[in-house]
């Protein structure tokens, strides 16, 4: 399909992207309102930006944000791989149905149910709840996203070269971290990012699992949210919108060219045996 | 093939590469399940944490059994805010998903068919909001609609609003499919959009050459084809908007029943664990099939 575009494609594909980023635009806009009032121009301003930075408990639960974001994005990298690895390399194991279905349904799971659910387990187990309880319940939902995204580079792997590492005697850890890790690395990092940001997003879960002192910067967002539109908040998010449409260009930045490198080095690889 | 491979390494790194995701799995998604079915069934007691205990144990598993209760079942038939949260989950739900797929259609159409150059570029543009908060995307749109807000000044600006008028779009069922549609409009563009993507441009030239006017090849060709990312679509929208919370509960009025903010209120400000418990289970009861049909889907894309 790649015909000259119609007006009427053209007119979707318009006001498509017009509706998707308008709304956000004018939040990351009004951040630099001078004026209390949200619909009134003001003039330009970075005052509410101060504001933000010397609010301690906005400043707090953002710091709580962070860890458990890069805490449960990296646990949850490590066992969606594995999970992914099982997916596509085990095909015969005992309750394999179950395995897939429990890495698919928390991907459209409502999340209060997941949220629900893991809590009655917390209060069930007698642990207390906090940070820690945010983390596992973060982890729980998004090593689920990170085995799909693994999983989709896997099945197009090329498993002729783990083979040929480990017909010349290479053990499999080894043939894992030499040949397996650095041709699905992209996808392990796409992974983990995709995990830190829904982990840094997470509102529903986080109020289910969260206890004293754990007070995550969706929630605080949310309580703030309910009484009212305030500058101060438009510059909170306009940080995190920042903060991952960066991640995201670099990301996909960084895999476009592991690409290119993956497809020189697989050609080397071959060349090399031959 | 893949089982030789793996079968070559000790068997018990074998087994640990699937035993630790595993193992997660089943102590932190399946077994809260059963723990919710439980306390769904059992009975608000005075101590903290609100509901009767329940792991004592298995030689305490038959007495437990015995006092189990079909109380809080029987509650939410009583009380008509239950089914009516349920069925209005189901209407807003059901709806929501049309005007996702009439919207989010004519744009992954729209990007299938673009130059090669550019695709990478506009699927860019569809992920960098899905990305995005939630709860950020849905707090933009409060800034709109309010009746002082941004809406009501750019129509009285463009003089379709008198100076005292303002829009009532806020706290109303509308808002909260603008919400939806406007949150969930990436989960609908990307399945079609794949779908889309890999069809074959030569099928429909082959059905122009024929004859065969563009509007029908669209309906004979492109729709039936489309259909895995559709269904696909569909559900990945479907599911999650039956459980909403965030939207109804800062978009919606105090009238706007679904069934994810019922539940969110029982837990939060009535503190009733097993009628949440039961609220839940009935959910996720109603959602079995869809999650199966998605599942099955998604194992095909």
């Amino acid at each position: 399909m790649n015909r000259r575009l119609s007006w009427f494609n053209v007119t979707s594909l318009t006001l498509g992207f017009a509706f998707l980023y308008i709304p956000i635009l004018l939040l990351v806009i009004f951040s630099f309102n001078e004026s209390r009032l949200v619909t009134v121009w003001g003039g330009f301003s970075t005052k509410w930006y101060g504001e933000m930075i010397r609010n301690q408990a906005l400043m707090d639960a953002a710091w709580v944000t962070i860890r458990v974001a890069v805490l449960s994005a990296t646990i949850a990298t490590v066992l969606g791989t594995l999970a992914a690895i099982t997916m596509t390399r085990y095909v015969r194991f005992p309750g394999r149905m179950l395995f897939s279905g429990m890495i698919y349904a928390p991907l459209v799971m409502p999340e209060v149910i997941t949220g629900l659910s893991l809590l009655l387990l917390f209060v069930a187990m007698d642990f207390s709840r906090g940070f820690w309880t945010v983390t596992i319940a973060h982890v729980t939902l998004t090593m689920c996203f990170v085995a799909v995204v693994v999983q989709s580079r896997l099945v197009t792997f090329d498993e002729s070269l783990e083979e040929a590492a480990q017909d010349l005697g290479c053990p499999p850890a080894k043939t894992f971290f030499a040949i397996t890790l650095p041709l699905i690395l992209p996808a392990v990092v796409a992974g983990w990012m995709l995990a830190f940001t829904l982990s840094l997003d997470d509102l529903v879960i986080a109020s289910f699992n969260t206890g004293p002192g754990a007070t995550t910067l969706p929630i605080k967002i949310y309580s703030q949210v309910r009484l009212g539109v305030t500058p101060e908040i438009n510059a909170v998010c306009t940080v995190m919108i920042a903060v991952v449409a960066v991640g995201v260009i670099a990301a996909s930045l960084y895999t476009k060219r592991a690409q290119v490198e993956k497809e020189k080095a697989e050609r080397a690889a071959v060349l090399q045996a031959g | 093939m893949a089982d030789q491979s793996a079968a070559r390494g000790p068997t018990w790194t074998k087994w640990l590469v699937v035993a630790v995701p595993y193992l997660w799995l089943l102590v932190f998604f399946l077994a809260p399940f059963v723990i919710i079915v439980k306390i769904s069934l059992s009975q608000t007691a005075i101590a903290m944490p609100p509901y009767a205990p329940v792991f004592d144990g298995l030689a305490t598993f038959w007495d437990n059994v015995r006092e189990l209760s079909l109380e809080n079942y029987v509650w939410l038939t009583d009380d008509p805010l239950y089914w009516r949260s349920y069925l209005s989950s189901l209407r807003i739900a059901s709806l929501s998903t049309l005007m996702l797929l009439l919207i989010g259609y004519p744009i992954a159409y729209a990007m299938a068919r673009a130059p090669k150059s550019i695709r990478p570029t506009l699927l860019m543009l569809v992920i960098l909001p899905f990305w995005t908060s939630f709860l950020i995307r849905v707090y933009a749109w409060i800034g709109i609609l309010k009746p002082e807000g941004l809406l009501t000044v750019a129509l009285q600006g463009l003089g379709v609003l008198g100076p005292d008028e303002q829009v009532r779009i806020m706290n109303t069922e509308t808002a909260v499919f603008i919400g939806i549609v406007y949150s969930y409009l990436p989960f609908m563009i990307l399945p079609l959009y794949s779908a889309l993507e890999k069809l074959d441009g030569t099928l429909l030239e082959a059905a122009s050459d024929l004859g065969c006017p563009p509007v029908e090849a669209f309906w004979v060709i492109t729709w039936p084809l489309s259909l895995p990312g559709v269904i696909a679509g569909c559900f990945l929208c479907f599911i999650p908007i039956m459980g909403e919370f965030v939207i109804p509960d800062l978009l919606g009025g105090s009238e706007t029943l679904m069934i994810g903010r019922t539940l969110w209120n029982e837990f939060f400000s009535n503190r009733d664990w097993p009628v949440s418990s039961a609220v839940a289970v009935v959910l996720l009861v109603i959602l079995v099939v869809p999650i199966m049909v998605f599942q099955n889907y998604q194992k095909k894309i």
